[in-house]
């Protein structure tokens, strides 16, 4: 019998790897961007990013740890509301505020999961929400944020960021597509690690995960507060984006979370490549449908329906199942050594099973 | 020998119905023991309570000759007890081989390549390495308990808690899987087995230990033990499907 040392252990495919290349290629394409797309483009493009990120990080939530939370606009308006402070008041610089509101965002995320995770299921989606609005009315209290009307970030501080406005653009792009690539880079290089199987093995079964070594709140624990400070710095970038914050656009339910679960169930829950079909699909309705007024949003309505009921692993779930592919393979792949062959005993079962 | 597991008079009741009863027992390390009785005796609960799946109403339990009474599923694996579900319960999403790695970089707190060889010759062991990619819910009963088995076995248990993992097995299947826990045994892993199957059971352990009502009914060597009268009055109906 050959040793267990010469089968070898793949975390990767060709197609992977080609797919990948191509995924570098046009990640180049779009960095160049501002170089040849006017400012329409570039502010669209940099909206699909931020939402991209959005979704990726409810994703991990609610596709993997199981959490399934509808009160993430709580984060995207507190990163919103501590940029505009911390700006306006702190005299930081933007850039150096987004460091701050991530570390921020992390520490918030902490206290809120202690006191949630006491709720299960459709409690805990409540229970976030309920999270979400405390944030809304307590931030209208705030007079010098503008209370409930909102506040505009100065001409000061937005020109701090570039002189320009074609500078101002371009960073505000940058920032948007760099921060997709940072939470996606982090959500497969997390679910790849063993924390991240442990994360997997939780979602598939919570019985086994504990009897095997797995500290199933911890382990939750971690991925809401990582999701918690990313999620608070992609909030800081909207409204960086938009350079005005009123309480009922930055805890906005629809915006925030609606439409990010749209997305979400719509490219395939549960999987890394997900996210980006169906950020791509969302944008592609909004664009040719936004001008149809109510129609645009009952047409979501009948897509999300129909998906969900023919493919209901989401539209990358389906092109998963027909073609094998993975674009962010997150798995091993066993190959056996010459003579390692399947055993008999197995395989004779099978023939009778 | 020195002790690896002690129990002192456990008590769990769920409503009226007692399912440890002052239940004291213990074990040494590198021994086996054998845990048979009726449908409904508190067998699998008895797992449950020494894993920390359930939590006990009363009474203490020693591991390694700490007290683990409070420690969580989680902390007593990775002290080193393992066990397989009667009811397997895989990770159905993922593959063979990355069950298997859930335990090995888990419970036994192993990484990178270390892992991946644990698991692959603990696969070999078991005999699933040809079905390492196959994904676990795809698997049929009798493999699923292959799994159960390989699983536990990835986590490093100092201590391997069996539960009735042999139902359903061909002769030659029950004869390869007894092959299988002597070699577990002979790497100096204690065992806890809840087997149906008398003779495959006789055919390992050095002990055996009798369970009713949550009760401690009868102890000691397994001919002796399955030879009293207790054992026959409660074990006719059962010994003919063995």
């Amino acid at each position: 019998m050959t040793g267990p040392a010469s089968h070898q252990i793949e975390r990767s495919t060709l197609a992977t790897r080609l797919g990948l290349l191509a995924g570098a290629a046009v990640l180049l394409a779009l960095a160049l961007a501002p170089a040849y797309l006017g400012r329409a483009d570039l502010r669209l493009l940099g909206e699909i990013f931020l939402y991209l990120s959005l979704a990726s990080l409810w994703n991990l939530l609610a596709g993997y740890a199981g959490l399934v939370s509808v009160g993430q606009q709580a984060f995207v308006g507190i990163g919103g509301y501590l940029l505009f402070a911390l700006t306006i008041f702190g005299g930081v610089h933007p850039l150096i505020a987004l460091l701050i509101i991530f570390v921020a965002g992390g520490l918030v995320s902490m206290p809120i999961a202690a006191l949630i995770f006491r709720l299960r299921g459709a409690y805990f989606a409540i229970g976030t929400w309920v999270v979400a609005e405390v944030c809304r009315l307590g931030f209208a209290q705030l007079g010098a944020l503008g209370g409930g009307s909102g506040i505009s970030l100065p001409v000061k501080v937005v020109k701090s960021i570039a002189s320009s406005r074609a500078g101002r653009e371009a960073a505000s792009y940058w920032l948007a597509l760099g921060v997709a690539v940072l939470v996606i880079a982090i959500a497969w290089l997390f679910l790849r690690s063993r924390r991240g199987l442990a994360l997997t093995a939780i979602r598939d079964n919570e019985l086994a995960a504990a009897s095997l070594g797995i500290d199933i709140w911890r382990t939750k624990f971690v991925v809401y507060s990582m999701v918690g400070a990313l999620t608070t710095l992609v909030g800081a970038l909207i409204f960086l984006q938009k350079l005005r914050i009123s309480p009922d656009a930055a805890f906005s339910v629809n915006d925030w979370t609606a439409f990010v679960i749209f997305i979400v169930v719509i490219g395939g829950i549960g999987t890394l490549e997900g996210p980006i079909i169906g950020t791509i699909v969302f944008f592609l309705l909004r664009e040719t449908l936004a001008d149809l007024g109510t129609i645009y949003l009952i047409v979501l309505g009948i897509v999300a329906t129909i998906v969900m009921l023919f493919a209901p692993k989401g539209l990358w779930g389906a092109i998963k199942h027909f073609t094998g592919f993975q674009l962010f393979p997150l798995g091993y792949r066993v190959r056996l050594a010459k003579g390692g062959k399947q055993d008999s005993a197995s395989m004779k079962r099978d023939a009778e099973g | 020998m020195s002790e690896i597991l002690r129990l002192d008079r456990i008590d769990k009741a769920f409503g009226a119905v007692q399912v440890a009863d002052q239940l004291s027992y213990s074990l040494d390390s590198n021994e086996a023991l054998g845990i048979i009785g009726p449908n409904g005796a508190g067998k699998t609960s008895m797992f449950n309570l020494v894993t920390g799946t359930l939590a006990a109403d009363g009474g203490r339990l020693f591991f390694l000759g700490e007290d683990i009474t409070r420690l969580s599923a989680a902390q007593r694996c990775r002290a080193g007890m393992a066990r397989s579900f009667q009811i397997p319960q895989p990770f159905s999403g993922l593959t063979v081989f990355e069950n298997a790695m859930v335990a090995a970089t888990q419970g036994a707190g192993l990484a990178g390549r270390h892992a991946e060889e644990h698991c692959l010759q603990m696969l070999e062991e078991t005999g699933l390495l040809g079905k390492a990619n196959n994904l676990a819910g795809a698997l049929g009963l009798l493999d699923r308990k292959r799994l159960e088995l390989t699983r536990a076995l990835c986590a490093n248990p100092k201590l391997l808690l069996l539960d009735e993992i042999a139902g359903g097995l061909t002769d030659a299947e029950c004869q390869d899987l007894v092959a299988t826990i002597r070699q577990i045994r002979s790497r100096g892993v204690a065992i806890i087995w809840i087997e149906h199957v008398v003779h495959a059971l006789l055919a390992v352990v050095d002990r055996l230990i009798v369970i009713d009502f949550g009760r401690k009914i009868a102890e000691g060597d397994p001919k002796k033990v399955m030879a009293s009268k207790e054992v026959r009055e409660i074990y006719l109906g059962i010994e003919a499907d063995g």
